[in-house]
């Protein structure tokens, strides 16, 4: 009887450290499509955010948004799942793609229940939603697409990302708006400790269209401000409510013990993590987003010094700001350290802005350098935070990353440069 | 509409759900079974609802179901389109 050697492609259990590290990354933004582009447009600080121009906005009060533009889903996708997908799941499925070929990592040849998919979904479909309601009551049920079953939901961009590489490992999608982004980074960590080889992870939003911004009207903190530059202004004294985007980003996340074993660099490890929930509306009790930075930070065993830059959630309205900047200024002192809202160029992408938050952080670390916020003028004068306004460099070894969802949410991850980094090649 | 043709149910099947990477529609495909040419459930429920709708017929789901080809299904059509009973040359 022969004994069968080992194949050389799959790794020996001892090779696993449980220990996650960001090898891929793919980002369709407002302000760029694709790693090289979204990072040099947000490094020169070059805003995505215009007056809509994928429906007609004239008749509603909030008309700027952050639109994906010179990107065309069916050049990348196949007719076969273009007729089932919305956008969302579209830009989800071009963000994956990049996120493979970033990480020079073929899908084909991963064992495929060793590798996993959760995204982060805020709003699901709402494209493809509309246009089968407008199709159920103009013309009737039987013109409703059979894919309407799924192409709306929450989950679908992580199926659709499943079915296409044929990955198989647990898989699930997280609803928790804008924190989504983060809490699904942390859900990648748990699959890698429990012994899974990658997951995709990240999550893109979009709902650019008149049934999904009237939805997204109802939550009463979009700016009403038409000038693009002064609409959505975190920190600023004029403060007034959040421009909308569409878009966000896809991140691979491996073993960094299978991730070394084939030559991959890293950009980043997660190495902290936190969530929490803050008291009802109205009630005595503090919120809760202090407590989240803190025990992220613990979670990573590092100190308040160790972090070289808070990518902010930057809700841009006075109230959540103020909240923000007491838990940065209480946790790292007065101008303790440098915050930056690089989001100011994108508008908030719900699940897409946290993730693509993770992304810039991972840049940020590999590269040595701090993105700015724009438009900021004037800062309020009561926060007492260090916002860069320009790129700025230096050494990164630690990033803060905190995001907010609407209804409680509070998460922060950290990132951390990982052994044999990128950076460090 | 009994003359339903081949072109016909090409442009349906793009229409309504489109085709895989690799699938050539434009080929000999009468015999090629749906699975071929990489279509489930959904796209064959997709591809029927849209037939109904074009035709203005009815066509039974456990019938749509045993048409495994695009030959079978156009036969189905045609039957169904003329009221003919299976076995009978349309």
């Amino acid at each position: 009887m022969t004994v069968t050697a080992a194949d050389p492609a799959a790794p020996a259990a001892d090779v696993r450290t449980g220990r996650a590290v960001i090898t891929g990354l793919g980002v369709v933004a407002p302000n760029g499509v694709g790693v090289r582009d979204y990072w040099a447009a947000t490094l020169a600080g070059t805003p995505g955010i215009g007056r809509l121009t994928r429906f007609d906005p004239s008749s509603y009060p909030v008309q700027l948004a952050g639109e994906v533009t010179g990107l065309e889903p069916a050049e990348h996708i196949p007719s076969r799942l273009m007729a089932q997908t919305d956008r969302t799941t579209q830009l989800s499925l071009i963000a994956a793609e990049q996120a493979f070929a970033d990480a020079a990592l073929d899908p084909a040849g991963l064992p495929e229940y060793e590798t996993s998919v959760v995204t982060a979904s805020a709003s699901g479909g709402f494209e493809f939603g509309q246009r089968e309601l407008e199709n159920l009551w103009s013309k009737g049920s039987q013109y409703v697409s059979a894919y309407q079953s799924f192409a709306w939901f929450y989950a679908v961009n992580t199926g659709q990302i499943s079915i296409r590489h044929g990955l198989r490992g647990p898989s699930g999608v997280l609803v928790s708006d804008q924190a989504g982004g983060l809490d699904v980074a942390a859900q990648a960590r748990r699959y890698v400790r429990a012994g899974r080889r990658a997951v995709v992870t990240g999550g893109v939003d979009a709902s650019l269209c008149p049934w999904g911004w009237a939805a997204q009207l109802t939550s009463g903190r979009l700016s009403t401000r038409p000038d693009p530059d002064r609409a959505y202004v975190p920190f600023d004294v004029e403060a007034c409510g959040f421009v909308p985007g569409e878009g966000g980003a896809i991140l691979l996340v491996e073993d960094a013990g299978t991730a070394a074993q084939r030559g991959a660099g890293a950009y980043a490890e997660i190495t902290g993590y936190a969530a929490t929930f803050d008291p009802r509306p109205g009630s005595p009790r503090q919120p809760t987003l202090r407590t989240a930075v803190e025990r992220a930070l613990a979670d990573a065993g590092l100190t308040p010094g160790d972090i070289d830059v808070v990518f902010a959630d930057g809700a841009g309205l006075p109230e959540l700001d103020r909240i923000e900047v007491a838990a940065i200024t209480d946790v790292f002192g007065r101008y303790g350290v440098p915050v930056t809202v690089p989001k100011t160029m994108t508008g908030r992408l719900y699940s897409g802005g946290a993730a693509l938050d993770l992304a810039t952080a991972a840049l940020s670390l590999r590269d040595g350098v701090i993105p700015p916020t724009v438009n900021l003028r004037h800062l309020a004068p009561e926060y007492a935070i260090d916002v860069v306004r320009q790129a700025r460099p230096g050494r990164i070894r630690n990033a803060l990353v905190v995001s907010r969802g609407y209804g409680g949410f509070n998460s922060a991850v950290v990132l951390s440069t990982p052994p044999g980094s990128i950076s460090e090649h | 509409m009994a003359d339903f043709t081949i072109d016909d149910l090409r442009r349906i099947m793009l229409e309504g759900a489109g085709v895989d990477e690799g699938v050539d529609l434009d080929g000999d495909i009468l015999d090629t079974t749906f699975t071929e040419l990489g279509y489930d459930s959904l796209a064959m429920l997709e591809t029927a609802s849209r037939i109904e709708r074009l035709l203005g017929i009815r066509l039974s789901d456990e019938e749509v179901g045993d048409a495994d080809s695009p030959r079978r299904l156009l036969d189905l059509v045609r039957r169904t389109a003329q009221r003919l009973p299976e076995g009978v040359p349309v």
